[in-house]
């Protein structure tokens, strides 16, 4: 199967929700690790909506990517209660053992405020790091 | 065989739960994962016949079992910590596995479906409003008023929507009950579609959630039968913060760019897809159960002062001592959250300042902390309760530096429709950059040549900070939602406290 039957596989799937066009995109950013311009051009065709309109939500959302990045991904709290229990000192040491081989990704509040600073790869949670957990965090992902 | 319980929460998992499970099933325990009891700083919390021991590690288990640790805390349920709460929303917490239909039946559940069900929407309606039980996701509006206007409006297809996109830094409570005891969301959903005439149900749940997504989801399958002919789909959302708001939110399940909407026409009259719908927040529809229980709305209206009626699950997080989930009456102060129950700093420095409410909420002064715990006494000190959040810095925070993150998140979340918001908090971020800076230097905008009329010379950090009175007041008033209407908040209380921090 091409990636564009896929993508219209996964279209079909959904036909049935009411509002089906973010369940799609996820399930595509899933698959792909993307939501690009051709998966963009075939979700319009399969619901009947300009380009226009899905790269218009597409764009809306942190969580939609144009293109796919093979990096293994760190996602590091930066809001304020993971601030106020130190994260931003640790920003730099992670920087650093991340270079270009991983993604150390922003995101605001995981949700684990009382034992910040917290950081998440896929659905693993790490919580009360420091600089040498989030180093060796890093260094293993 | 000693039975031992621990939590399968996500922050137990953060810290390690999984693997001081396993251990103890190593040493032969039988091991229940149950709700979290919410005292994080004791995560990995082990329950042995109802004594504690936290923050438990895999090496602690050997003394755990011989009664010589000294990770004892003594009788969970006396510990000061819970034992000062009223715990109604939390009743079950730490006391039951939360995928359990006969835990959650045998500690009350679905009485509250069967009895409502038994009575008419009016009359439900009716408690509801009698309970006195205020939105718990930021606006505090009364739930029996917007449950009203969904039952008189219009229309065969209406829904009921939860906002689990607890987006607020400091928050945690929605994801606590989503995965802790997800029957009480569900059933407080199906009371709600009785009582306004919904056949369908959406909870909108961030994707930064990934367990509350996939326990919802199990107990949604579980109670399929108890809420029919209702039906409830989780939808997750994608990222952004202010799908939070409710307008946003409906557009996001629609499918749209997740946009604010112009009100009216509210939510309730033409909500999503057009039709009538109730939007509350998962706190609020979890309270429902407890009020349709026999009498439960006059116990819920004796708790709590003026017209913040009931309690509030506070959450105590940033840098404190004693993290963690604390549900009691409206009217506590500051002062006793933080120091009697928080314990003061984690890192047993002074504290600076408390930020309530979430990112869009005031930084509160220590001197001020004798305010109570209350919608309107926050409103009138120029701050709000929000979704109870409350995050403590000690004396190393830089006000000023915060005052920046203000803007900066508003400038990455603005959902782009309005201009004060969207080119206010850019210019925001400038601003505060130039006040703080070193040397003035003019404005970059000004000092373009097509600029013809601007003036050329630095501004002089008087009249900055008049601009930033100016851009606040813009922002204030200007703004279609309170991302960019509130985000003044925390700007300017970190000016007004300690403006030193701005030099
Ligand atoms: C920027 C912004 C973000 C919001 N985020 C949330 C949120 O994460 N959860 C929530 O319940 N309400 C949030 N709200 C409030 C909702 O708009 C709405 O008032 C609430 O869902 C109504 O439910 P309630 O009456 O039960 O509180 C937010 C509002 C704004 C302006
Ligand atoms: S204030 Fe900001 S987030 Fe709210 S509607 Fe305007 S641009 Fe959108
Ligand atoms: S602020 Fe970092 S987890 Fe909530």
């Amino acid at each position: 199967m091409t990636r564009a039957e896929r993508i219209a596989e996964i279209c079909a799937a959904h036909a049935a929700l009411e509002g089906p066009l973010l369940p799609i995109l996820h399930t595509v950013q899933a698959e792909f690790g993307c939501v690009d311009a051709e998966a963009e051009q075939v979700i319009a065709h399969e619901l009947n909506f300009s380009r226009a309109e899905v790269h218009g939500v597409v764009s809306f959302y942190h969580d939609f990517l144009p293109e796919a990045d093979p990096r293994p991904f760190i996602e590091l709290c930066r809001a304020e209660a993971c601030q106020a229990r130190g994260v931003e000192a640790l920003v730099a040491p992670a920087e650093a053992a991340a270079g270009d081989r991983v993604k150390l990704k922003a995101v605001y509040c995981l949700g684990l405020c009382s034992v910040g600073p917290a950081a998440r790869v896929g659905e693993t949670l790490h919580a009360r790091l420091d600089a040498s957990t989030l180093v060796k965090l890093v260094e293993s992902a | 065989m000693t039975s031992v319980r621990i939590s399968d929460d996500a922050l137990a998992l953060a810290c390690g739960a999984d693997a001081v499970a396993a251990a103890f099933a190593a040493a032969g325990c039988t091991v229940e994962r149950v709700s979290s009891w919410g005292m994080h700083w004791l995560e990995p919390l082990v329950e042995i016949g109802g004594m504690g021991f936290g923050p438990a590690t895999p090496e602690d288990v050997a003394t755990i079992l011989s009664g010589r640790s000294a990770k004892a805390i003594g009788r969970i349920a006396e510990h000061p910590f819970i034992a000062r709460q009223q715990r109604l929303t939390f009743a079950r917490a730490g006391k039951t596995r939360p995928l359990s239909p006969e835990d959650y039946t045998a500690s009350g559940g679905w009485a509250a479906l069967e009895r409502a069900r038994s009575m008419a929407p009016t009359q439900v309606v009716a408690e509801v409003t009698r309970s006195g039980l205020r939105g718990r996701g930021g606006a505090g509006f009364p739930a029996g008023i917007k449950w009203q206007t969904v039952l008189s409006a219009a229309g065969s297809r209406k829904y009921v929507v939860c906002n689990a996109d607890e987006g607020d830094s400091g928050t945690f409570a929605d994801r606590m009950l989503m995965e802790g005891d997800p029957f009480q969301l569900i059933e407080g959903m199906a009371i709600a579609a009785h009582a306004v005439g919904a056949a369908q149900g959406y909870i909108y749940l961030r994707s930064e959630y990934p367990h509350a997504i996939r326990k919802l989801n199990a107990a949604i399958a579980l109670a399929e039968a108890q809420i029919a002919p209702f039906r409830i789909e989780v939808r997750v959302g994608a990222g952004a913060y202010v799908c939070g708001e409710e307008t946003s939110l409906l557009n996001s399940i629609e499918g749209k760019r997740g946009e604010v909407r112009a009100k009216p026409p509210l939510p309730a009259l033409e909500g999503l897809f057009g039709c009538p719908t109730v939007v509350n927040n998962v706190l609020t529809l979890a309270a429902i159960p407890h009020i349709l229980s026999e009498g439960g709305a006059s116990r819920y209206d004796n708790l709590g002062i003026d017209r913040s009626r009931g309690t509030m699950p506070i959450q105590l997080a940033g840098n404190i001592r004693h993290g963690g989930l604390f549900e009691t009456a409206f009217g506590i102060t500051l002062n006793e959250l933080v120091y009697e129950i928080g314990g003061g700093t984690a890192s047993g420095r002074p504290v600076k300042a408390a930020q309530v409410g979430g990112p869009l909420g005031a930084y509160i002064h220590p001197r001020q902390f004798d305010q109570p715990f209350d919608y309107e006494a926050f409103a009138q000190a120029d701050g709000l309760i929000g979704h109870g959040g409350v995050v403590v810095f000690d004396d190393t925070a830089n006000m000023g530096a915060l005052a920046r993150f203000a803007f900066q998140f508003c400038a990455a979340e603005s959902c782009g429709k309005c201009t004060p918001c969207r080119i206010g908090s850019v210019r925001g971020v400038e601003l505060i950059d130039r006040i703080r800076g070193s040397a003035p230097v003019a404005d970059p905008v000004t000092a373009l040549p097509q600029m013809h009329n601007a003036r050329k010379s630095a501004p002089s950090r008087a009249e900055d900070l008049t601009l930033l009175e100016d851009l606040c007041e813009t922002m204030q008033y200007g703004s279609l939602c309170a991302l960019g209407g509130f985000t003044p908040y925390p700007v300017r209380s970190a000016l007004k406290h300690w403006p030193e921090d701005f030099a």
